[in-house]
């Protein structure tokens, strides 16, 4: 056993926290409050080469591992759950399919740009009417000379509007649930595909989230990602190493909650001393504490086991569902502990509560996760 | 990063696990039940070196490291953890000689504890003083080379078995402040003045004696005494820091054992025509115990590897440890017996054992509440 982290990964978290203290942290409420799209703050983290860190060097990227990736994370989650989430999405699900399944064309027609930042990633699988029910896809994709057409709506798209990629699973036989669905790169540019209007949403203001319409969208045989009926299989792989990344911004949001919250009780005086004397305040600190670890080395742990090439599923699972309801709780205590202030939007404490929420939805519910679990405990 | 055990470990886990299965399992009722210390599964651990795990070889053990102790800890208690407690108190109670005795009271005591041929206590608390140890009125009173000893102890885990007692009292040698007036010293049984009252009736762990001790003018030699008069307080401080992981292992372990009988119970109970276990109900029941302890896992194995690595922050991380391990062993024997139903109620099964077991978790070495002020302290001191 080695807890330690590598020079490498000490080395991604001074950067990414240099980033996130010195740009992220001033940006953070405007974008909750105005709602707009941080593109500023993505195109510096692009200069920093953060929008490529499981791109392999050969591609132009960073060719960092999981850890390093979930440090990374972590760091911007702590200050703006919005960005993280956007990058997030870009280096994991939007990418890392076209790492692991794209051929050495598709990976070098793509990756050098998606690396660079020249074009955001999304991950399109979602549909009005699949939500966790992955398999039984409406969007299908119809063979046609050299390609394919590809019809549906899809929904809940992060970075949708805002990318120049889309990674989209589309039903190539119809009916025939998971053996029937295929992964498809598309283009933003695609005179196929439509982006409905940015949906107002509780929290993760600044992430661009809304439905994605592909309408008679031609793509070239050339944009299958993998095989015809390896879609339903990619987009799980995606989804497992996507879950590293929930369970990251939510130990991120929450760590952010907590500091502030120890911060604020330390100065904050009631009954003649600082409200962080009294034993209820330090039992919920303790709590808080005690929880961000776990679910901190749950995430890496999920991690290094993905880097070293081993199963991975139930412990990616375990640290999206843990990781984030501890955050639910512990962005809530946090708020707790401001009393009234807490609950001002004057206040990053409310914004987090509102941030923490998605994190029990997307990438699976936690619901969700706990089927994935219970599924994988009796396969052992 | 690597979260895997190395090849120490996992040898010494398959072999605990595999004795474990064959001879204290089947034994672990009847130990509940009679209540009786079971001498016949020290004399097994003693056979295998279980309990040399907790010692170097210099002293006559067979590891010293703390990850190994936890992992051996961790596999016995899913099956007794009367049991695990022979292992953890024989590393309780030596802890404070292995942190700060001499080459001397090393050389002497270590090896027959290695051995087994001997068995150790921690005697810390007093009727008078649990968690607040500052308090208590044991005194040894310096008299030329001996100190003589008056006083009781309470709740002494394995002190009616105990061949060597580390007891900790008041030397009154540099004023009354609990961290400069309290000394360790190392107490034979068989010295005169050295009395064992009664043995507790517990909910749980009941084949563990729980002893009150008594000290009547017990002469101990000066040579006895653990470091410098008045460390006692910060010796008994850092011990706890030791052994608190591995009071995680063993609610680890509780947790594991249950999780286990619950889920290969789901497996095979019908209701409504399937097996339970097809019912989200049980599913989400059995999802969630098994991350709580993935999560009080990690926990609890980062709690002993920065022992191993002498990081700097093992309060805080043994107290995380504990805290959380204990809190789950809880919830997840109550859910398996939950999950058992009325059977789950019955002695037939060891599900309510296992509950009852896991109580103890989170009391002794620290109340819960003790853990939580331990963290908040190490919390803001860090954030200071």
């Amino acid at each position: 056993m080695d807890l330690s982290l590598s020079p490498e990964q000490r080395e991604i978290r001074k950067l990414a926290r240099e980033f996130a203290e010195r740009e992220v942290k001033p940006r953070a409420e405007t974008i909750d409050h105005s709602g707009e799209f941080p593109r500023d703050l993505i195109d510096k983290a692009a200069r920093l080469g953060l929008l490529g860190i499981l791109v392999p060097e050969a591609y132009g990227g960073a060719g960092l591992d999981h850890v390093s990736f979930a440090i990374f994370v972590e760091e911007v989650a702590r200050f703006c759950a919005s960005t993280a989430v956007i990058l997030d999405v870009h280096n994991s699900v939007g990418t890392e399919p076209i790492v692991l399944f794209g051929s050495e064309e598709q990976k070098r027609r793509w990756l050098p740009d998606v690396a660079q930042g020249k074009k955001l990633a999304a991950f399109a699988l979602t549909e009005p009417e699949a939500g966790s029910d992955a398999a039984h896809l409406k969007t299908t994709a119809t063979r046609r000379d050299g390609g394919y057409l590809l019809n549906g709506s899809k929904i809940f798209i992060t970075n949708a509007g805002e990318a120049g990629l889309y990674v989209v699973m589309a039903a190539t036989k119809p009916g025939s649930g998971a053996d029937g669905i295929t992964a498809f790169l598309v283009g933003g540019d695609n005179p196929g595909l439509h982006v409905g209007p940015k949906f107002k949403k509780m929290g993760l203001n600044g992430s661009a989230i809304a439905e994605v319409y592909l309408e008679n969208c031609a793509v070239d045989e050339s944009d299958r990602l993998g095989d015809e009926g390896q879609g339903f299989r990619i987009a799980m792989r995606a989804l497992d190493s996507g879950r590293i990344g929930i369970s990251a911004q939510a130990v991120g949001l929450a760590q952010g909650a907590f500091d502030d919250a120890v911060a604020y009780a330390r100065e904050r005086k009631q009954f003649g001393k600082p409200i962080a004397e009294l034993q209820t305040i330090q039992n919920k600190i303790a709590d808080m504490a005690v929880k961000i670890r776990a679910a901190r080395w749950m995430t890496w742990k999920a991690a290094a086991l993905c880097d070293a090439g081993l199963p991975f599923t139930k412990e990616a699972s375990m640290a999206k569902l843990f990781a984030t309801d501890a955050t639910m709780d512990i962005t809530l205590d946090a708020l707790q502990v401001f009393g009234g202030y807490g609950y001002l939007e004057e206040y990053p404490m409310a914004r987090r509560v509102r941030d923490a929420k998605a994190c029990q939805i997307y990438e699976g519910t936690n619901q969700v996760q706990r089927v994935v679990i219970a599924r994988e405990l009796e396969r052992a | 990063m690597d979260f895997a055990l190395n090849d120490e470990q996992r040898q010494i886990r398959e072999m605990v696990h595999d004795i474990c299965l064959e001879r204290v399992e089947p034994r672990a009722a009847q130990i509940d039940e009679s209540g009786e210390f079971p001498w016949d599964i020290k004399e097994l651990f003693a056979k295998h070196d279980i309990l040399a795990i907790p010692f170097t070889p210099e002293y006559g053990g067979v590891s010293g490291n703390a990850l190994t102790l936890i992992v051996a800890v961790e596999e016995i208690s899913k099956f007794c953890t009367t049991s695990s407690l022979i292992l953890s108190v024989q590393s309780l109670g030596s802890l404070p000689i292995w942190l700060a005795g001499s080459e001397a009271q090393k050389r002497k005591y270590l090896p027959p504890l290695a051995r087994g041929e001997q068995l150790a206590a921690f005697a810390l608390t007093e009727p008078g003083s649990g968690s607040d140890a500052g308090g208590m009125r044991t005194r040894a009173i310096k008299r030329g080379d001996t100190y003589v000893m008056n006083g009781s102890k309470t709740f002494i885990t394995g002190g009616s078995v105990a061949d060597t007692i580390v007891v900790f009292a008041r030397t009154d040698q540099n004023g009354d402040a609990p961290a400069r007036d309290i000394s360790a010293f190392i107490v034979e049984k068989t010295m005169p003045g050295f009395k064992v009252g009664k043995l507790e009736k517990k909910m749980g762990i009941r084949g563990s004696p729980t002893a009150q001790l008594f000290f009547e003018d017990l002469a101990v030699p000066a040579a006895n005494r653990l470091g410098h008069d008045g460390e006692g307080f910060k010796l008994a401080m850092q011990v706890l820091d030791h052994s608190r992981p591995g009071i995680a292992a063993q609610a680890l372990g509780i947790a594991e054992g249950a999780f286990d009988l619950a889920r290969r119970y789901a497996r095979d109970r019908r209701q409504f025509g399937k097996p339970i276990n097809e019912f989200q109900g049980i599913q989400f029941m059995l999802a969630d115990m098994a991350t709580q302890i993935e999560a009080a896992r990690a926990l609890t194995y980062a709690a002993a590897d920065a022992l191993d690595h002498h990081l700097p922050d093992i309060s805080l991380s043994s107290a995380m440890a504990k805290l959380f391990a204990s809190d789950t062993a809880m919830r997840v024997t109550t859910d398996a017996v939950q999950i058992l139903g009325g059977y789950g109620y019955l002695r037939d099964f060891p599900a309510e054992r296992m509950m009852r077991d896991a109580k103890i978790t989170q009391i002794y070495e620290g109340t819960n509440e003790i853990q939580r002020l331990v963290i908040a302290r190490e919390v803001l001191k860090e954030k200071a």
